[in-house]
């Protein structure tokens, strides 16, 4: 294939790789949404608590997430990777090469974001709220679990930033799961394959259905910022 | 046990009760950044009458509330109830309001239930207790209203009615109704005429002498982070005895 793109035989070549496809988008998205929720449970946890209490080395860490916001899914991977392999630390657990070791790699890529947003979003909160809640007697505990509660309109910005960052990320996944067929080979690492083997007619349609989940994810993000203000930030 | 709102209510909070009266402030300074905002203050209360602090803007009247509320921890001093200085035990016996409302996310509702949930009020008696509280203020309808939609009025008599579903024996209010409009200002100040004579100490800090004449059985008045005056209110308004406190009253701009 040359220079232009047959579009009716993509069409047609998309419906035979259909089931092929199928597995491709599955995987990836079970891949990065349960890396998403781990990271949200605990980034909503270490966040809130970030926002709310003071303690040695808590600025720091601060800090460090909001550095890691910026880090190289190469990098990620390569981390990763160093930790399952098999003279690594948690080697014998043989994950190299498993979706698990997939959503790990994007569990690390997407904590930083998720926590650095929620830890501001809950300062804001913070800032209005301090005086009450301390004249009400909150406990630290009940100041994060009212923080998150506050901030759940603009909380989904960070996961959604998540979800935005782990789907599209080639990278770690690359590194970390191999590329292997039926196993390991999700919609960016398919591309990457396919389109360095020359054949454009699948790299086209997983390159469509990606950017179509991206455009979903930036419309809600828009969307979510349009919710009445009141609800949302007032 | 009667409660503040007026009606018998079983010991909900399972708190015993404290004595917290008197009030005592010896010698309590508050130094930010070198600069004295609050300077040798002594202070005595002693009964459940209602307190209004009074002067004018920088004198340092909310911060003095702020202090005794122990929202802030003084530079110098200390301030005792009933000889004891401010603790989580004493604090729960406290209510403040703010001078802007200061509303959860949430409808009105919930606003008093998260209150009283931080209070550790049981999960059976707070919706009770926070309606009987809705309905004082006359916000009934407004109860599942989203609480930052409500009118200004509105959301600072929400403010007042989750201090009074606490069934405070000590409120405190910051300028409550520095930003409101007569029939809202009435509303809070019945309200809280309503609470004095069920036997909670206020303490209300103010800068409108009007509010002070219709509220105040004795006034605290301040100038320049000290208190210059602490008479019963009626001597205060007839025979202020400082320059300032005279300048006040008399609606003169005292500097």
């Amino acid at each position: 294939m040359s220079g232009s793109i047959d579009l009716d035989g993509t069409l047609r070549q998309i419906i035979i790789l259909y089931p092929q496809l199928i597995e491709i988008v599955g995987l990836s998205l079970r891949v990065t949404l349960t890396a998403v929720a781990i990271a949200t449970i605990i980034g909503f946890a270490i966040g809130g608590i970030l926002a709310v209490s003071r303690f040695p080395g808590s600025s720091a860490l601060i800090a460090i997430m909001n550095a890691l916001m910026g880090l190289p899914p190469v990098i990620a991977g390569l981390v990763v990777y160093l930790m399952l392999s098999a003279s690594g630390p948690i080697g014998v657990l043989q994950l190299l090469y498993t979706p698990t070791a997939m959503i790990i790699a994007q569990t690390l890529l997407v904590l930083p974001i998720v926590t650095t947003l929620t830890c501001r979003t809950c300062q804001d909160l913070l800032e209005e709220y301090r005086e009450q809640l301390h004249s009400l007697g909150a406990s630290s505990a009940a100041i994060v679990q009212t923080l998150l509660w506050d901030g759940r309109y603009r909380l989904v910005t960070p996961v959604l930033a998540g979800i935005g960052r782990a789907i599209a990320e080639v990278g770690a996944v690359m590194i970390v799961g191999g590329n292997i067929d039926h196993v390991t080979r999700t919609m960016t690492t398919a591309i990457a394959l396919e389109t360095s083997k020359g054949n454009l007619t699948l790299a086209i349609a997983l390159g469509i259905i990606l950017l179509v989940i991206a455009l979903a994810i930036n419309v809600v993000l828009m969307w979510m910022g349009k919710l009445p203000s009141h609800f949302a930030n007032a | 046990m009667l409660d503040k709102l007026g009606t018998p209510l079983p010991d909900s909070s399972g708190l015993s009760s404290v004595r917290l009266l008197p009030l005592e402030l010896r010698n309590l300074s508050l130094d930010i950044g070198g600069r004295g905002l609050i300077e040798g203050v002594d202070l005595y209360l002693e009964d459940p009458s209602l307190t209004v602090i009074m002067g004018p803007n920088g004198a340092g009247k909310s911060l003095l509330l702020r202090l005794m509320h122990g929202l802030i921890a003084p530079t110098g001093g200390a301030i005792l109830w009933a000889g004891v200085p401010i603790n989580a035990q004493i604090r729960r016996h406290q209510a403040m309001v703010f001078q802007k409302p200061v509303l959860l996310r949430r409808t009105a509702l919930a606003n008093i239930t998260h209150a009283l949930w931080l209070r550790g009020v049981p999960r059976g008696r707070r919706i009770p207790r926070a309606t009987q509280a809705l309905q004082l203020a006359g916000l009934m309808q407004h109860a599942f209203t989203h609480a930052r939609v409500l009118s200004g009025g509105e959301q600072q008599r929400l403010c007042l009615a989750r201090a009074l579903s606490l069934d405070p024996d000590i409120l405190f209010l910051d300028e409550p109704t520095a930003s409101l409009d007569p029939a809202s200002t009435l509303a809070i100040e019945r309200l809280l005429i309503e609470a004095h004579h069920h036997g909670t100490k206020v303490i209300l800090v103010t800068h409108d002498v009007g509010q002070a004449r219709r509220l105040a059985h004795e006034i605290i008045f301040m100038h320049h982070g000290r208190v210059v005056e602490h008479q019963p209110a009626l001597r205060f308004f007839q025979q202020p005895e400082s320059i300032a406190g005279r300048a006040f009253i008399a609606g003169d701009l005292v500097l």
